[in-house]
C-alpha cells in the first residue's frame, strides 16, 4: 500500500510557564491511502495536539517542534507556510468536536461550504462551486440541500452543522481527513449516524482518515489501526480486532473495562 | 427593502415598536432630505444680503429669520448643514476606515506591533479630540478638507480601540480556526470571515462617531477654524450669532436647533439599531 503520511518521532513542548512541559514525545505514524486509523486516550494524553500538528494549525510561537511530518514530499513542520496554505483545505482538512460554534455566523450555508474551493481552485466559476456543494452536501445526507445552501448555521441542528462541517472538510476531495472527537457533542443516535457517513465518505472518496476519539467503542466500529496514547507517548498500537482480543498494556485494558456494557 | 419596513412594526415577541429608531429615521431622514433639496432650491440665496432685513425674527417670509448682514438664516442653516454633514461624513469614513484596518490588524496578529500601535493609540486618547484636531489644523491650514481631515485622523484611536478588542474576542473562535485549516490567508480571515461579525458594533459606533463629529465640527468652527465664510458651516454660523445672543436671540434659535436635531437623530439611530434584532 502506498504511505501518504508519515509522522516520525513528534515531540511538542509548551513554554507557557517557567518550566517546559512535554505533551507530546515520540509519537510515529504511519498512514495509508484509504485507510482509517484511530487515536484513543484520556483527556490530556496528546491526541488533539498530535493531529493539530499534523493539520499545520499548531501555533508557531511559545512551543518546541521536534521530529517529522512528511506529506507529499514536504516535511510539514518546517515547510514554507505558503506549500502548507496550499495542502491545508484541499489535501488535508480537519473536523471539529464543536459543530454549535464551527460555522461562522454570519455566512450562509453555502458560501462556507464553498470556501475552500474559493482558495484552492481559483479558477472555477460560481455556478460550477454551487454545483459541487450541493453535491457534497448531498452526499452527506443532508436533505433539502438547495434550502440549506441560503440558511444561515442557528437554523440549523446540532447533527445537521456536523454534516455540513464534513461536507466543507471533504469538497476539496482531501487525501487526509483529520476529525478530532467529531462526534463528543452529538447525541447517540447522530453519533452513529455521522461514524457511519464517515466509513461511507472513505469507501467513496479514498480518504484516509485519522478519528479521535476517547470512545473505544465508536474506535472499533470505524477504525482499522488504534493507538493508544496516554500522558503524550503511545503506549500501543495495532490491528483494532488484535487490541480488543488481547490488549498488551494495562492502560488498554481499562480503557476497554471502560466501555459501558449493555446486559439485557 | 422588506427588512428595512419590518423595523416600523411592532416586534412580535414584545409587542413593543422599535420608537427610537423611528424617531432617528424620521429626524434624520427629514434633515437629509431638507439637504438633499437645497441642492437645487433654497427659499433665497444663502450669501444674497439685505440691508432693509437685518436680525429680523420668525416669520413666514424667513422662517428662521435673517443675521446680522440681512441673510436668511434658514437658507444658510440648509446650506450649512450641507457643508457639515459632508465633513461628518468624511470624518467617520477616514476615522472608521483606517481605525477599522488598524485595529483588525493589530488585534490579529498581536505582538509587538498591537503592543507600540496601542501605546500610540492611549498617548492620543489621552488627549480632548478638540485638541488633538486643533493640533492637525494647525499643521494642514483651516479649510473645510482639512478639518474633515484633521477630524477624521483624531477620530482614528477611538475607532482601533473598539475593532481591536472585537476582533481579539472573534480571533479565537472556531470558525476562524476552521478557516484557517481550509488554508485561508490571514488578511482574508480578519476582513471576510471575522469583519461581517463585528458589522454590528461598529455601526453603532459610527453612528455615535458622526455625531460627535458634528459637534467636534461645530466647535472647531465655532473657534473659527472651520470653513471660512462666506459659506459657512453650522458651527461658523453660531459663532457669528453668539454676539447677538442678547439683542436678537432667535438668531442663535434657528441654527442651535439645527444641530441638535441633527445629532438627536444620530443619537436616536444608533439606538434604535442597537436594539433592532
Amino acid at each position: 500500500m502506498e504511505i501518504i503520511l508519515d509522522v516520525t518521532d513528534l515531540h511538542i513542548e509548551f513554554h507557557d510557564h517557567d518550566k517546559p512541559e512535554t505533551v507530546v514525545e515520540d509519537f510515529d505514524l504511519m498512514l495509508e491511502k484509504g485507510e482509517i486509523v484511530g487515536i484513543v486516550g484520556e483527556s490530556g494524553s496528546g491526541k488533539s495536539m498530535s493531529a493539530l500538528a499534523i493539520a499545520g494549525l499548531l501555533k508557531r510561537h511559545a512551543l518546541t517542534k521536534n521530529g517529522r511530518i512528511m506529506f507529499d514530499g514536504h516535511d510539514l513542520l518546517t515547510c514554507d507556510r505558503d506549500i502548507l496554505r496550499s495542502y491545508q483545505g484541499d489535501e488535508i482538512s480537519m473536523i471539529f468536536q464543536e459543530p454549535m460554534t464551527s460555522l461562522n455566523p454570519v455566512k450562509k450555508i453555502g458560501w462556507q461550504v464553498e470556501e475552500s474551493l474559493r482558495i484552492h481552485h481559483k479558477d472555477m466559476d460560481k455556478k460550477e462551486r454551487k454545483r459541487r456543494a450541493i453535491e457534497m452536501m448531498t452526499s452527506v445526507g443532508l436533505r433539502e440541500p438547495e434550502k440549506v445552501y441560503n440558511m444561515y448555521p442557528h437554523e440549523l441542528s446540532g447533527g445537521m452543522r456536523q454534516r455540513i462541517m464534513i461536507a466543507a472538510a471533504m469538497i476539496g476531495e482531501p487525501k487526509i481527513l483529520i476529525a478530532d472527537e467529531p462526534t463528543t457533542a452529538l447525541d447517540v443516535t447522530i453519533q452513529a449516524q455521522i461514524v457511519e457517513l464517515l466509513r461511507k465518505l472513505n469507501k467513496e472518496k479514498g480518504t484516509a482518515i485519522i478519528f479521535i476519539s476517547h470512545d473505544l467503542s465508536l474506535i472499533r466500529q470505524l477504525c482499522q489501526r488504534v493507538i493508544v496514547m496516554q500522558a503524550g507517548n503511545i503506549v500501543e498500537t495495532g490491528k483494532v480486532e488484535d487490541i480488543f482480543r488481547a490488549p498488551q498494556m494495562a492502560y488498554t485494558r481499562k480503557l476497554i473495562a471502560a466501555i459501558p456494557q449493555i446486559d439485557l | 427593502m422588506k427588512k428595512f419596513l419590518s423595523m416600523f412594526k411592532k416586534n412580535k415577541a414584545t409587542g413593543k415598536r422599535n420608537t427610537y429608531l423611528i424617531m432617528g429615521t424620521i429626524i434624520t431622514g427629514l434633515i437629509v432630505i431638507i439637504v438633499l433639496v437645497g441642492l437645487f432650491y433654497t427659499p433665497y440665496s444663502p450669501t444674497k444680503m439685505d440691508s432693509s432685513a437685518k436680525l429680523q425674527g420668525f416669520s413666514f417670509k424667513h422662517i428662521m429669520g435673517t443675521d446680522h448682514m440681512g441673510r436668511d438664516v434658514f437658507s444658510r442653516v440648509v446650506y450649512g448643514s450641507r457643508i457639515t454633514l459632508a465633513i461628518a461624513t468624511f470624518t467617520v469614513l477616514i476615522g472608521a476606515g483606517l481605525g477599522t484596518i488598524i485595529g483588525a490588524i493589530t488585534g490579529y496578529f498581536g505582538g509587538i506591533l498591537d503592543e507600540f500601535t496601542m501605546r500610540v493609540v492611549d498617548a492620543m486618547l489621552a488627549f480632548p479630540s478638540i485638541l488633538l484636531s486643533l493640533v492637525f489644523v494647525s499643521l494642514f491650514g483651516t479649510g473645510t478638507y482639512q478639518v474633515a481631515i484633521a477630524l477624521g485622523i483624531s477620530f482614528v484611536p477611538s475607532f482601533a480601540r473598539i475593532v481591536r478588542g472585537e476582533v481579539l474576542r472573534c480571533k479565537n473562535m472556531d470558525y476562524v480556526e476552521v478557516a484557517r485549516l481550509q488554508g485561508v490567508s490571514d488578511l482574508r480571515i480578519i476582513f471576510v470571515h471575522i469583519l461581517p461579525n463585528i458589522t454590528g458594533v461598529l455601526v453603532s459606533t459610527i453612528m455615535i462617531g458622526f455625531n460627535n463629529a458634528v459637534l467636534a465640527e461645530a466647535g472647531l468652527s465655532f473657534l473659527g477654524i472651520g470653513s471660512q465664510p462666506p459659506y459657512a458651516s453650522l458651527g461658523n454660523m453660531l459663532s457669528d450669532a453668539q454676539s447677538y445672543l442678547f439683542s436678537r436671540p432667535s438668531y442663535v434659535l434657528g441654527i442651535g436647533a439645527t444641530i441638535v436635531l441633527m445629532v438627536l437623530g444620530f443619537s436616536f439611530l444608533s439606538e434604535g439599531m442597537k436594539r433592532w434584532k
